[in-house]
């Protein structure tokens, strides 16, 4: 659907060029959500923009559906690419149905009536984002995450085969970006769109993503399914760095507590994580062959044979006994 | 909503034909509603009424209609483009190169008579050109620069170029002609004559033309370039075509009425505020009614003293507390 060869991006300005990835070659499929991330200052917002065709390649091509981007018109390009933009967006009186409206504009003739089809479009996108109750409602008072969903919308009454979406998860809470990952995922499997999104949120981007581009500083792009970058190591090279590291058990990142003490620790599975994280936090590093044991049992901790029913309790205890 | 739109733009309309009435029936001399029918009819007997209105009444009461529809189409243009509610038709400008002209051959050319000098089609001419090369300049720039913030600083700095000759000149001037100079920046609606009106007419009808053109890109322009691109509306070329209609709107105007401060920035608030909407293709006629009305009730203000008020202090006295109302109404 969309492909890159030998892609050269970054910036040109008065004739000196700023590369900030060279060499791309990059394949976006149909039906397929692809999660674009990496350490800050990598390029990724570049990326997306130059894929996005609004700003130029340093060199190589970009070809959707076999046709050189840089020969489509703008209108033709509008009418493959949809985009979400990080660029705030704040107009007075649009209602809800105004902005979705919007992403109707390339279809529309200069006076711009909608038709049949273009309402019903509209429509449809306002109801795949829930948010058919609030239709009517400005624009300019919706929270953030409705904001954003309003947004994604737009770009599906643009109906195009490919949307890009640059960090549509920023400045939500929980819910809010679980809930547009989940949207995102289904309308790549469901309507057979190519979505490609740029992200920080790598956990949620290891979960919801059918492919994984890790843009890095010395190694370019990396590809793969989610699940293959963690084995083959990649994340843990991506994000290198002595205060944290990728810790392949959760797809999280930990951070590197200098660890002084020690200690072991046995017992109910569940319990066991969370106390790793305290005891980590704590400064003590679990090994085998420590003098202390704690033992989980029945919804407690025992050290010694004494019960502590909070991990409080359990740190405080350690503290007199661990040297 | 449709029904409510139709209505309003039904009595915006009763409006301005009933200000336009007005602003031909009223003034030092009182002509009764009778008579304009008889004027326009043909049917008239007084020589002297039928000279008023016919020479004088009338194209100023058309100027003042062109003027506020053209300032208002164009500050709402400007609002748009540069996504700054204090955007106004002069901010490119425009006027500015205008007022440098009418300067220069008021002021600097003392090698021509008087005559020629204060001379109506001169100082049009003189501002046509002055206002042109600055459209010129800046549709130049226009190519040049990424986004139209910087295209808005181009504007203000070639404004303040123009201001700072513009007191050199008064400074080296003879009092006769600073008083030349201060007349025209009062503006006058009265100054367009027939003929005149011959190349006003056109020069506003195009601009305004390319706007209506242009409402949906404008609307696109809403979200900010980079949607906009995304929405397959060509940045440059849009950018180059609100240009050009604005200054042909804005550099049309003041050439041939002068400054007309405050119409161009308080109009287009005042149409988002009566239709609720944020869409050109009612926005713009909108504003187009609403600027020709309160032009045709400062005009009519103005003619009310025996002496006659200068437009542009009507206005401002009109537009200042519009802005004052925006302000405190945004907070």
């Amino acid at each position: 659907m969309l492909s890159t060869h030998k892609l050269s991006i970054g910036y040109s300005r008065k004739g000196k060029k700023t590369i900030v990835q060279s060499d791309l070659n990059l394949q976006l499929q149909a039906g397929e959500l692809v999660c674009l991330i990496g350490p800050n200052g990598t390029g990724k917002s570049t990326l997306l923009r130059t894929l996005a065709a609004l700003q130029k390649p340093l060199s190589g091509g970009i070809k959707i559906n076999g046709r050189e981007i840089e020969q489509l018109s703008q209108h033709e390009k509008a009418m493959h690419i949809a985009l979400v933009l990080t660029d705030r967006v704040d107009i007075d009186n649009a209602t809800v149905l105004d902005m979705v409206s919007f992403g109707r504009h390339p279809y529309r003739s200069w006076w711009g009536n909608s038709s049949v089809e273009d309402e019903k479009l509209v429509s449809q996108a306002i109801e795949m984002v829930h948010l058919t109750h609030k239709k009517h409602d400005y624009f300019s008072e919706l929270s953030d995450g409705e904001r954003q969903r309003v947004m994604i919308a737009k770009s599906l009454a643009q109906d195009t085969p490919i949307i890009m979406l640059d960090e549509p998860t920023a400045h939500l809470d929980l819910p809010n970006r679980v809930e547009i990952m989940l949207l995102l995922h289904k309308l790549a499997h469901e309507t057979g769109k190519a979505v490609l999104l740029s992200t920080h949120e790598l956990d949620m981007a290891l979960q919801a993503a059918d492919n994984i581009w890790l843009i890095t500083e010395t190694m370019g792009v990396e590809c793969g399914v989610p699940e293959d970058l963690v084995f083959n190591g990649s994340f843990n090279r991506a994000f290198e760095c002595d205060a944290y590291y990728f810790n392949p058990s959760n797809g999280n990142f930990s951070m590197n507590y200098p660890l002084t003490k020690e200690v072991w620790v046995e017992g109910d599975k569940t319990r066991i994580y969370w106390t790793f994280r305290a005891l980590a936090r704590a400064g003590y590093r679990v090994v085998e062959a420590a003098e202390v044991v704690i033992r989980i049992e029945n919804d407690a901790w025992f050290v010694n044979n004494k019960r502590f029913s909070t991990i409080k309790n359990l740190l405080n205890e350690l503290e007199q006994v661990v040297k | 909503m449709h029904a409510r739109n139709t209505i309003l733009f039904f009595m915006l309309s009763v409006l301005t034909v009933v200000l336009f009435l007005a602003d031909l029936a009223w003034g030092s001399i009182r002509i009764p509603m009778s008579e304009i029918l008889a004027v326009f009819t043909g049917n008239n007997t007084d020589v002297m009424n039928s000279e008023i209105l016919l020479n004088f009444r009338l194209p100023k009461a058309i100027t003042a209609i062109l003027a506020g529809a053209s300032l208002s189409v164009a500050g709402l243009m400007m609002q748009t483009l540069f996504r700054n509610p204090l955007a106004d038709p002069y901010i490119l400008g425009v006027s500015s190169g205008a007022s440098l002209g009418v300067a220069l051959i008021t002021m600097a050319s003392a090698a021509l008579p008087m005559a020629v000098a204060g001379s109506g089609w001169a100082m049009i001419l003189a501002a046509v050109m002055g206002a042109a090369l600055v459209l010129l300049l800046v549709v130049g720039v226009s190519f040049k620069v990424q986004n139209a913030v910087s295209l808005l600083i181009v504007g203000i700095m070639f404004g303040t170029i123009a201001g700072s000759i513009v007191s050199v000149l008064q400074n080296f001037s003879n009092p006769d002609a600073i008083k030349l100079f201060v007349m025209w920046t009062f503006g006058s609606l009265s100054a367009v004559t027939w003929q005149y009106m011959q190349v006003l007419l056109p020069i506003a009808f195009i601009g305004i033309a390319m706007a209506f053109f242009l409402h949906k890109r404008l609307d696109g322009l809403l979200l900010g370039e980079n949607y906009a691109r995304g929405l397959g509306i060509p940045i440059v070329q849009t950018r180059l075509l609100i240009v050009v209609a604005t200054g042909l709107l804005a550099g049309g105007i003041t050439a041939f009425v002068g400054p007309v401060a405050f119409v161009g920035v308080a109009i287009p608030h005042i149409a988002r505020g009566v239709f609720r909407t944020s869409k050109h293709g009612i926005l713009l006629p909108a504003s187009l009614l609403c600027g020709a009305s309160l032009l045709l009730v400062c005009d009519i203000i103005s003619q009310i003293p025996t002496y006659t008020l200068p437009i542009n202090t009507i206005s401002s006295l009109f537009g200042a507390p519009v802005i004052l109302w925006i302000i405190l109404k945004r907070k």
